[in-house]
């Protein structure tokens, strides 16, 4: 389990990006936490950086969309699934665990 | 329609394919490119390719499970457009007669004058990634004419190599005429921090060589010694092969915000493209990727009879040079007001947003992908669409 910080650093509509052996990152939607791989598969940036929009994030940089339940891209240009991760909430802590298999948000 | 094809295989031209079909269209799709290889990426041809951390296996646009049901006609030039009847001429002679015409060539880039010589490089397709790719080997000498996005991107990826490099553009300052000058300098200031020499407000004289270039004489006397050379001095429009054919395609092939041409059930997208803008108020040819992505939903749309088109999201494109990102959106005019509204050009990490009046038309960025996204959802078109 990777400790990501506490539940009140991290309001609704916000993300944040945990330096793990690949990174993660964390998103707040209407109350339901998300956790995917932080890099895009299609080129090289941040979904932490990106645009949330229900439960979907657009890339910064080219506007590929994943959605943060599943991981899967909505179309071009992303061809790859981001993987997502397990969200578990203990104490007002946020924890992430990655080598959870897919999983609905918390 | 039972039949559309589309002259041009690269991202624009695909993505028509893909919103043909996503659009219900069932009918026959032909797909003409003048370069050997399926479809491919280019941005990463000046960066991630060159650098050699991207195969070309990776720049492939399709998917592996993509199933467009095209028919290719790869390493095929379109020569001629019979709008009379239907029909595009291939350099082979085949004749494809279809009910529909997309007209996706892109543009290619423009080259020096004068007999080329071994050494100097443009930069536009797989092929002159690779043959410069050879070329850039640590310790060479390397000359770009043309501080653009082209340009400096192939400064920062041949710096980041081991190159010397020199970059010369004629222009007082780089960039400006998409970024304005302020910000068109602090860009400018990341080759002098990154040990890249830049010449600016002087122009290229000529280029000398046996039969191999050896300098870059420059119209103030000097001259630069040069084992390679690259040329990033803009893109000219595939649109020659139209002449007689009715189009209006003489800088780009004219088309309303619909894509249409002046021809029914001929429209036109991508790079090749001078399509009426709602962000700009004018019609403008955009070369930029995202522009290649987006508007073919528009095209297909358009050529299928249907409606309700795809609502324009502001210009947008990016660069990665030296390190950094810097990302733009919108419409500059010069007068338009920019203000820095987050961050420190000085920490090379800040925003900064163009006004008309007190209307955000335009938001530029460097490294600062979240910040730039929402001011980017804040502009909005210029003016009402012509009807």
């Amino acid at each position: 389990m990777i400790p990501v910080c506490a539940l009140q650093d991290l309001p609704v509509g916000e993300a944040v990006r945990i330096e793990a052996e690949v990174p993660i990152a964390v998103f707040n939607v209407d109350g339901t936490l998300y956790a995917i791989d932080d890099t895009c598969t299609h080129q090289d940036a941040s979904l932490a950086d990106g645009w949330l929009d229900g439960c979907a994030v657009e890339c910064p940089l080219h506007a590929a969309c994943f959605d943060l339940r599943t991981g899967m891209p909505s179309g071009p240009p992303a061809k790859k699934p981001v993987r997502t991760h397990e969200v578990v909430v203990v104490d007002g802590q946020i924890y992430v665990n990655v080598n959870a298999p897919q999983r609905m948000g918390v | 329609m039972r039949v559309i094809a589309i002259a041009g295989a690269s991202l624009a031209g695909l993505s028509t394919a893909r919103a043909l079909r996503e659009a219900g269209f069932d009918g026959r799709v032909v797909v003409v490119g003048d370069e050997p290889h399926r479809p491919y990426d280019r941005p990463p041809l000046s960066k991630e390719f060159l650098a050699g951390t991207m195969s070309a296996a990776e720049l492939a646009l399709e998917s592996d499970d993509e199933a467009l049901d095209v028919d290719w006609r790869l390493g095929a030039r379109a020569v001629a457009l019979d709008p009379a009847l239907r029909t595009i001429v291939l350099d082979s002679g085949e004749r494809i007669v279809c009910d529909g015409v997309v007209l996706a060539t892109g543009a290619r880039a423009r080259r020096l004058p004068g007999s080329p010589l071994a050494g100097v490089h443009t930069l536009r397709t797989l092929d002159d990634a690779i043959a410069l790719r050879a070329e850039l080997v640590a310790g060479a000498r390397l000359v770009v004419i043309g501080a653009g996005f082209i340009g400096a991107e192939v400064a920062s990826t041949a710096r980041g190599l081991g190159l010397a490099v020199t970059v010369v553009e004629q222009q007082a300052v780089p960039l400006a005429g998409p970024l304005g000058a302020e910000l068109g300098g602090v860009c400018a200031a990341l080759h002098g921090e990154h040990g890249v020499e830049l010449i600016t407000g002087v122009g290229v004289a000529g280029l000398t060589g046996a039969d191999r270039v050896r300098s870059v004489h420059l119209t103030d006397g000097r001259e630069l010694a040069a084992d390679v050379v690259v040329v990033g001095v803009g893109a000219v429009p595939n649109t020659e092969w139209l002449a007689g054919s009715g189009l209006d395609a003489e800088r780009g092939v004219r088309t309303d915000a619909r894509c249409a041409t002046g021809i029914p059930s001929v429209v036109a997208v991508g790079d090749c493209a001078v399509s009426h803008n709602p962000f700009a108020g004018a019609e403008i040819r955009l070369e930029h990727w995202t522009n290649a992505l987006e508007q073919p939903a528009t095209a297909a749309a358009t050529l299928l009879g249907q409606e309700q088109l795809p609502s324009p999201r502001a210009p947008y494109f990016w660069s990665d040079q030296y390190g950094a990102r810097l990302q733009f959106a919108g419409h500059r005019r010069d007068g338009d007001r920019m203000e820095v509204v987050d961050g420190d050009p000085a920490a090379r990490r800040f925003s900064a947003v163009f006004r008309r009046g007190d209307r955000p038309v335009a938001v530029f960025a460097m490294n600062q992908p979240k910040v730039f996204g929402r001011w980017r959802r804040e502009l909005r078109a210029a003016a009402p669409e012509p009807v």
